[in-house]
C-alpha cells in the first residue's frame, strides 16, 4: 500500500510536469518561484487543507493564499489536479482571454482565493480571512504562502504584528526559503537573517524544514494545524527551480523563456523522476 | 446656523448602522478618536479592529474581511488611506472590485495646521483613477449621514470623503441621497458652480454675492465624484454661459478634472476650475488657508466675476 508521504511525492512530480507543460518555451515564466514551491503546495492541498474541489465556495473551507503570487503556477496546478477546472486549461495561461492571469486574481479564477502579484500583501489577506472566520464561527484555517524575497516587503511585517495581536490561529504562514530574488540572492538588498528567530520575536511559533522533503512539511502543516496559543510559521528551505537541473538555483530562471529544446530537457527530467517514483512505490507495493 | 462636522456625523452613523447590520467591521489605523469610529468601536468592540499604525496592513485585512462576507469600513485620515496604501487598493481591492468602503478623514485644506504631509488635495485624484471605484464626497451632515448608510449595501469598492470643518446644513429631512446623482441646491441661468464637499457651502454663499451684480447662478452640489453624474452635469449646464467647479482638491484630477472631461465631449460650454492650483498645503487656519487658495465664499465670488469680465480669447 502506497503511503501517504508516497502518494503526495507522486502529485509533487505530476504538479512540476503540469506546470512546465504550462508554461511551455518561448514565453517568459516564473519557473524559479514555481517550482520551488511545488511541494509545499502540493502538501498543502493535498495532505493539509479542508476542501470540496467540487464547491470551492465551501464556507467552512481552509483557504489559501499565494503571497508570491508569480508562483501561482503552482496553485493553478493543484487546482486543475483537484479538478476545480480542466488539466488541458492549465495551457491557457496569461493568454489574452484566460481565467488563468499571469498572478492570482480571484475573480477571474475558480478556488483562487484573493488578488496578488504586488509582493507583501498576502499575510494581511490572510488576517482578514482569518478574522472573519472567526466572526462567522467557522473553524478554516488560512494558509499563506510567501517568497524570502517577498519578505523585503515592510508590509509582510505590519501583518506578521497583526497575526499575534488578535491571536490568530488560524493562521499559518509557509516560507519558501529558496535564497534567490529576481536578479540574485534574497540577501542583496536586505538582510533577513536570523528569519525563523525574526519570526518567534514577532510572536509567531516556528518549525524549519526541508520544503522538498514531504514527510518534514507535513509533519510541520499537521503541527501548525495543532497550535492553539499563537499563529505558526513554516520556514521551509527550498531550491529555486527545483526538479530540473539546468533552472536550479539560477536566479535568471525567476522570470524567463527557456528554449525548445531546454524544454524538452526538462520535461524529460520531470518524467524520468516521476517513473522513478513510481518504480520504487511499485517495488515497496510487491515487497509488501 | 448651526454647523456640523462631517466627520463627526459619520462616526454616530457608522454605530447605527453597526446596530442594524451585523455585518459591518471597522478598522481603524490609530486615530478612532479623529474619524470618529470610537463610537462603532465602544458599541461594537468585538467588530472593531484597531490595526495599529499601519495602513497597508489595514486594506489588505480590510479586503480579506470583504471577501468573506463582511463590508469593512477602514478608517484613517485621507491621505494615509489613499496615497499610503493605493497598491493595496489598486491590486486587493478595487481589480476584484470587493466592496471595502475607504474612509478618509480630516480631508482637503481645512484639516489645517499640520500642514502639508497631512492636507489630502490628491485623494479624489487617486481613488477616481481606480476602475471599479465610486468616490463620494458629502456636503453636509444630513449627505454624510445618508451616503454612510447608503454605502453598506453599494456594490464594490467606495471611497468616502470626511472633513473637519463645521459647515452648515443644506439638505432637509426630505433630501435622499443616491449614489450618482447631483443636486442643485440653488437654481439660476447665468453660471453653473458645480460644488462638493466644504465648496457646496461656500458657493451657495458665493452666489448671494455674485446676485448683488446681478449673475444669477445655478449651484450643483455633486457628492458622487465617480461614477460622475453625466446627465445631471449636461442638464444643468444647458443654457449658460460659463460653468464654474470648486473643490478643496488640487484642480488636477478632482472634481473639476470631472467635469472638464464630460464637457469636453459633448459640450460647448466655457469651463473654470477653482481649487488649489497644483500646490501643496501648509500649516494655517482652516479658514486662513481656504481665503489663501481663493476658497472662500469672497474669492470664490472674486474669481467667478473677474473670469466673467475678462475679454473671451
Amino acid at each position: 500500500m502506497m503511503t501517504e508521504i508516497q502518494r503526495l511525492e507522486l502529485k509533487a512530480a505530476e504538479m512540476r510536469l503540469h506546470i512546465v507543460r504550462m508554461m511551455g518555451p518561448n514565453k517568459a515564466h516564473h519557473f524559479g518561484g514555481s517550482l520551488s514551491a511545488a511541494d509545499l503546495v502540493t502538501a498543502i492541498y493535498f495532505h493539509a487543507m479542508r476542501y470540496d474541489p467540487k464547491d470551492p465556495a465551501w464556507p467552512k473551507r481552509d483557504r489559501f493564499i499565494m503571497s508570491k503570487g508569480h508562483s501561482v503556477p503552482a496553485q493553478y496546478a493543484a487546482l486543475a489536479m483537484l479538478g476545480v477546472f480542466p488539466i488541458e486549461e492549465l495551457t491557457t495561461l496569461k493568454r489574452l482571454g484566460t481565467r488563468l492571469q499571469g498572478h492570482p486574481a480571484m475573480h477571474y479564477t475558480p478556488g483562487v482565493e484573493g488578488c496578488t502579484g504586488s509582493l507583501g500583501q498576502g499575510l494581511s489577506y490572510a488576517n482578514g480571512m482569518a478574522i472573519a472566520g472567526r466572526l462567522h464561527k467557522l473553524d478554516y484555517h488560512v494558509y499563506c504562502l510567501i517568497g524570502d524575497g517577498e519578505m523585503h516587503e515592510g508590509q509582510v511585517w505590519e501583518a506578521m504584528m497583526t497575526t499575534p495581536r488578535y491571536c490568530l490561529t488560524n493562521v499559518t504562514a509557509i516560507v519558501d526559503q529558496n535564497g534567490l530574488k529576481a536578479m540574485d540572492a534574497t540577501s542583496c538588498g536586505k538582510q533577513l537573517e536570523p528569519l525563523a528567530k525574526r519570526w518567534q520575536a514577532f510572536g509567531w511559533l516556528t518549525r524549519e524544514v526541508d520544503g522538498h522533503n514531504m514527510e518534514q512539511v507535513c509533519r510541520a502543516l499537521d503541527w501548525a494545524k495543532r497550535q492553539s496559543k499563537a499563529p505558526s510559521a513554516i520556514i521551509a528551505h527550498t531550491v529555486k527551480g527545483k526538479g530540473v537541473s539546468f533552472l536550479e538555483n539560477q536566479a535568471p530562471f525567476h522570470n524567463a523563456p527557456i528554449t525548445p529544446e531546454q524544454y524538452d530537457t526538462a520535461i524529460a527530467e520531470l518524467e524520468a523522476h516521476l517513473a522513478e517514483l513510481r518504480k520504487q512505490f511499485q517495488a515497496i507495493k510487491e515487497v509488501a | 446656523m448651526e454647523l456640523f462636522e462631517t466627520r463627526m456625523v459619520y462616526g454616530d452613523a457608522l454605530a447605527d448602522l453597526g446596530q442594524m447590520r451585523p455585518d459591518i467591521v471597522v478598522l481603524d489605523a490609530d486615530l478612532y478618536k479623529s474619524t470618529r469610529t470610537v463610537v462603532f468601536a465602544q458599541k461594537f468592540p468585538d467588530r472593531f479592529f484597531d490595526m495599529g499604525i499601519a495602513e497597508q496592513d489595514m486594506l489588505s485585512t480590510a479586503a480579506g474581511l470583504a471577501a468573506s462576507g463582511f463590508i469593512p469600513y477602514a478608517n484613517s485620515f485621507a491621505l494615509f488611506i489613499t496615497a499610503r496604501c493605493y497598491d493595496q487598493i489598486r491590486i486587493q481591492i478595487a481589480y476584484p472590485a470587493l466592496p471595502v468602503r475607504i474612509c478618509g478623514s480630516s480631508a482637503g485644506l481645512t484639516q489645517g495646521p499640520d500642514g502639508a504631509s497631512h492636507q489630502s488635495l490628491e485623494d479624489i485624484s487617486l481613488m477616481r483613477g481606480l476602475p471599479n471605484m465610486t468616490v463620494i464626497v458629502p456636503a453636509d451632515d444630513v449627505e454624510t449621514r445618508q451616503a454612510t448608510m447608503a454605502l453598506a449595501d453599494w456594490p464594490g469598492p467606495a471611497y468616502l470623503r470626511l472633513g473637519r470643518y463645521p459647515t452648515p446644513r443644506l439638505f432637509g429631512a426630505d433630501y435622499r441621497f443616491q449614489v450618482g446623482k447631483n443636486t442643485t441646491l440653488r437654481d439660476g441661468k447665468d453660471i453653473v458652480i458645480f460644488a462638493t464637499g466644504h465648496m457646496t457651502a461656500k458657493a451657495l454663499q458665493a452666489a448671494d454675492l455674485l446676485a448683488r451684480e446681478h449673475v444669477d447662478a445655478r449651484v450643483v452640489n455633486v457628492s458622487t465624484i465617480k461614477p460622475l453624474d453625466r446627465v445631471g452635469v449636461l442638464q444643468a449646464v444647458t443654457g449658460v454661459g460659463h460653468v464654474f467647479t470648486v473643490e478643496e482638491h488640487n484642480i488636477i484630477g478632482g472634481l473639476g478634472s470631472a467635469v472638464a472631461e464630460v464637457l469636453a465631449e459633448e459640450s460647448a460650454v466655457p469651463l473654470t476650475r477653482l481649487g488649489v492650483r497644483d500646490q501643496f498645503g501648509e500649516s494655517g487656519l482652516a479658514d486662513e488657508l481656504l481665503e489663501k487658495h481663493g476658497l472662500q465664499p469672497q474669492g470664490i465670488y472674486s474669481s467667478i466675476m473677474s473670469t466673467l469680465r475678462a475679454p473671451r480669447k
